[in-house]
């Protein structure tokens, strides 16, 4: 009987306390690395914040930059600048982001959707600055910077995002939707304009959402397309306009500690911008889906 | 068997079991659950379960879907732990130790008491190191070919396997992955093996099969097995236990009926509800 | 479901409209998918057709030319794709357990309730504007990298060519980390969706066998996954590659190929980022571009054989080998 209970005995053998001991490491490294990255994301963010939030004024927001080495200042064209070029580059985005959503859902073949897939998803991997150099190269050399050269350029960057988060809401527009409609006599395309849209409109607008977060920080396809820009607040789009993004580039290369006054509280205006969107959106998205699903 | 003695409607066959079945007089009770509750959040599934389970008999749990007999097999190897929101109350004795008592890792308990599961479950690993995986992780290194060997072979699947180990697993019939299963919780030189309801996803022949293995292999080890079909209870257990739903206010959960030797379940049951359920009028 | 056929045909002016329709809504979003590959296809072009003089100038020895002159106007981009390389490769290094750490995190080891949070923390990181966490990288981290983390490797571990060199504020260091932060929300949100997809009789039919949480993940998830994983890392690796607002705020300029972690430097992005706007010479621009080219071709590979890796682990996923 001794034998036997030391058989069957649960108590922990000294190997099985090894392996908990490693299981145990295992997990604290695990959760260390998770919380490294929280915190690495709250020292980013509460550096910009501490650093920016000192600058901001209605005055910070209503006036332009001040001359060359002067205080001071608000960043008015450069916030100007930024909501034209974006707001230029999601109109062009899109429309045809939608347009290809729509054919990869509804009327493209399996492997021709395969494909165009695939295609958005190396625009999406491209680098910025490649595409930059692009723009640059169709529609710069020669005839100078533009704010909706830029936009073009940003319309490039939210072409995928859009498409692709248009396609997956189509995917899960319900096909007793769609076939309800069609079997009402409706043809394909009222199908799509009047039922298969209008039901994904909520993710359709997510996702754009997105793309615009995207966009809105994003500093390479600015570079060549629309930085060398007036000091004026101006909102038309045929001159070359500032935009957050490249202001606060130019300004942290300076060696003027003012200059970089005015970097953290323009970036905390953007990361600002950027985060409440994203989670904005994503939280909207999640729910949508939701909808669609459950 | 004395069916018609119960029954005022024709019997249902009951199927014949290869031997005799034995008794559990004199054998050492491996597992013991008293007053065992099975929570998910507040309701209870399983209620104040009392059963032992006896050394190298199969013992067969039978009864309606829903009735919570999967939940209580897996209590007894604490796989209900990875549950959240499962909740134990009452005691699993294993060998005289609470199974879910302060200081018991469900780690060393599970070694004990191995588990097949309905759908077979190979790793994407080949067939050899199905086997060797686990050996290799609980330190049963030594002679490891011959093991793998061992176990393949009390699975009887030696024979099928023997040329292409180094296959991956996949490229079984699901027949042959089950018993891969098998002869990977073997390996492990458990004392106890669990079957949830084995052979429910295979076809006849190959549940033949698995019962033909349960049948070689049961004076090596204890089996408890979940299944819902009554004849593959009568052909393969010495006991047989019948779990059926009692109906609350809050919904309702499982409680154990009758625990019994086989023959006794299907021929004089003592409970009403056992007898409507052996014979077809209900569940 | 079936609809009640209608008993009156539709008018014959309608029919023709709604075919017509059809086929123009299939034509306009066709024309759509299309351009996207045009797309594609123009700036590579592009991208080719301004690297030219440069191209014909040098040949493909371009790419193992040292040296960056404006002055004589020698141009060679080793220097740059070493820099493209030791820092990505670098940020990589770190980003991958990390990526594998946190995914693991979130999909075996959160608390319920906190899992969704926890994740969605971690994918605001890779909402931060690349412009912004330069920012912050030349003046937050450069300094505490140059006064406190530079001096204390140096003082350790100086012995090692990598700790080598002076401590300073920017550098291929502080690159290697912004490039990590940027780097690892993208791979651990890829992982974890990877973890999550294991199916659970897999998991529990490792636990049953006795193994603890961590010889499971080790046993059954890792391996699983291990296709799947391996498209996460591509992933990343091109979007280090391609990154040159962030890398050229803190990796400062410079060249030559060194092995220290202290020292300036410049990738092929960043080159881009600083040199384009003041170049001075039709060659030196085409060089510039010579080096976008080159940029581009590392960035299609890495990112096409993400891809076909990705495709492939869904195809095995589905029952095929």
């Amino acid at each position: 009987m001794a034998v036997d209970a030391a058989r069957y005995s649960l108590k922990l053998g000294p190997r099985t306390k090894r392996r908990k001991l490693v299981n145990l490491l295992m997990q604290a490294l695990a959760t260390i690395a998770a919380l490294a990255a929280v915190a690495v994301l709250a020292l980013v963010v509460v550096s910009v914040a501490q650093r920016g939030a000192s600058a901001l004024s209605w005055g910070f927001f209503t006036k332009t930059a001040a001359t060359f080495g002067q205080g001071g200042g608000g960043v008015a064209n450069a916030l100007v600048g930024s909501i034209v070029i974006v707001g230029l580059a999601t109109v062009m985005a899109v429309p045809v982001g939608i347009l290809i959503a729509l054919y990869v859902a509804e009327f493209a073949p399996p492997r021709v959707a395969d494909l165009t897939r695939l295609v958005l998803d190396v625009l999406n991997g491209l680098p910025s600055i490649i595409i930059g150099i692009f723009v640059y190269g169709l529609l710069v050399i020669g005839s100078g910077q533009a704010a909706w050269k830029g936009s073009f350029a940003l319309a490039i960057i939210m072409l995928p995002l859009i498409a692709r988060a248009t396609q997956e809401v189509l995917a899960l527009v319900p096909s007793s939707l769609r076939e309800g409609a069609l079997a009402l006599g409706a043809s394909r395309w009222r199908t799509v304009l009047g039922v298969v849209l209008p039901t994904s409109l909520g993710g359709i607008v997510t996702g754009t959402v997105l793309a615009v977060a995207r966009a809105a920080g994003e500093t390479a396809p600015l570079l060549f397309t629309t930085s060398i820009a007036a000091n004026a607040v101006t909102w038309d789009p045929r001159q070359p306009l500032l935009s957050i993004p490249f202001d606060i580039f130019a300004l942290s290369e300076s060696p003027d500690p003012a200059d970089h006054a005015r970097a953290w509280a323009l970036g905390f205006v953007l990361i600002t911008f950027v985060l409440v969107t994203s989670l904005t959106a994503r939280l909207l998205l999640a729910r949508h889906r939701k909808k669609l699903e459950g | 068997m004395e069916a018609d003695t119960i029954n005022e409607v024709a019997p249902i066959e009951i199927a014949q079991p290869r031997e005799a079945p034995r008794s559990a007089a004199d054998r050492e009770v491996v597992f013991e659950a008293r007053d065992l509750t099975i929570s998910y959040g507040k309701a209870p599934a399983v209620a104040n379960v009392n059963l032992s389970f006896y050394r190298n008999l199969v013992a067969a749990i039978i009864g309606p879907s829903g009735c919570g007999k999967s939940t209580f097999l897996r209590s007894l190897n604490r796989m209900n732990d990875l549950i959240p929101g499962a909740r134990v109350d009452g005691e699993v004795f294993y060998h005289g130790q609470n199974i879910y008592g302060d200081g018991v890792d469900p780690v060393e308990v599970r070694r004990r008491i191995g588990m097949v599961f309905q759908k077979p479950n190979p790793f994407p690993k080949s067939i050899y190191d199905n086997i060797a995986w686990g050996l290799r992780v609980l330190g049963m290194k030594d002679q490891l070919d011959d093991r793998v060997e061992r176990a393949l072979t009390q699975a009887a699947l030696w024979d099928e396997v023997k040329d292409r180990l180094k296959k991956g697993a996949f490229g079984l019939s699901g027949g042959q992955q089950q018993r891969l299963c098998i002869a990977r919780a073997i390996a492990v030189e458990p004392d106890v093996v669990l079957l949830d309801e084995p052979a429910s996803a295979l076809d006849p022949i190959a549940t033949s099969k698995i019962e033909d293995l349960i049948h070689e292999l049961k004076n090596d080890y204890t089996f408890v097995i979940v299944t819902h079909n009554m004849q593959q209870a009568a052909r393969v257990a010495d006991m047989t236990a019948f779990f059926t739903l009692e109906r609350t206010e809050s919904g309702g959960h499982g409680v154990l009926v009758e625990y019994d030797e086989t023959p006794k379940i299907f021929t004089q049951p003592a409970d009403k509800r056992t007898e409507g359920y052996v014979t077809g009028r209900f569940g | 479901m079936s609809a009640v056929p209608s008993t009156h045909p539709l008018p014959e002016r309608r029919r023709v409209g709604d075919r017509f329709g059809d086929l123009f809504l299939h034509g306009l979003t066709g024309a759509a998918a299309a351009a996207a590959l045009v797309l594609l296809g123009a700036i590579t072009w592009k991208v080719f057709e301004l690297a030219w003089p440069a191209i014909t100038k040098y040949g493909f020895a371009f790419v193992t030319r040292q040296g960056w002159d404006t002055i004589h106007n020698k141009f060679g981009a080793l220097d740059l794709i070493w820099g493209t390389a030791f820092t990505s490769f670098s940020a990589l290094l770190l980003a991958t357990p990390l990526s594998i750490a946190i995914g693991l995190y979130l999909s075996e080891l959160a608390p319920r309730g906190a899992r969704t949070v926890i994740a969605s923390l971690v994918e605001l990181l890779a909402a931060i504007p690349s412009v912004v966490l330069g920012l912050w990288g030349i003046l937050v981290l450069g300094p505490f990298v140059g006064k406190d983390l530079e001096p204390w490797l140096h003082r350790h571990l100086g012995f090692i060519p990598l700790f080598g060199g002076s401590p300073q504020n920017a550098g291929m260091l502080v690159a290697i980390l912004v490039l990590t932060i940027m780097i690892v929300p993208i791979t651990s949100s890829i992982c974890r969706e990877l973890f999550l997809g294991v199916p659970t009789e897999l998991e529990q039919g490792a636990l049953a066998l006795g193994a603890t949480r961590w010889e499971m993940v080790r046993g059954v998830i890792l391996p699983y996954t291990r296709t799947g994983v391996s498209a996460a890392i591509l992933l990343g690796l091109g979007r280090a590659v391609g990154e040159a607002i962030a890398v050229s705020l803190v990796l400062g300029a410079g060249h030559g190929i060194h092995w220290s972690l202290f020292v300036t430097g410049d990738t092929l992005a960043s080159k881009l980022a600083e040199e384009y706007q003041g170049s001075v010479s039709r060659l030196q621009t085409a060089s510039l571009v010579y080096l976008a080219a080159i940029l581009l071709v590392i960035s299609l590979l890495v990112n096409l054989t993400a891809q076909f890796i990705a495709r492939r682990f869904s195809y095995e996923r589905a029952g095929g080998s």
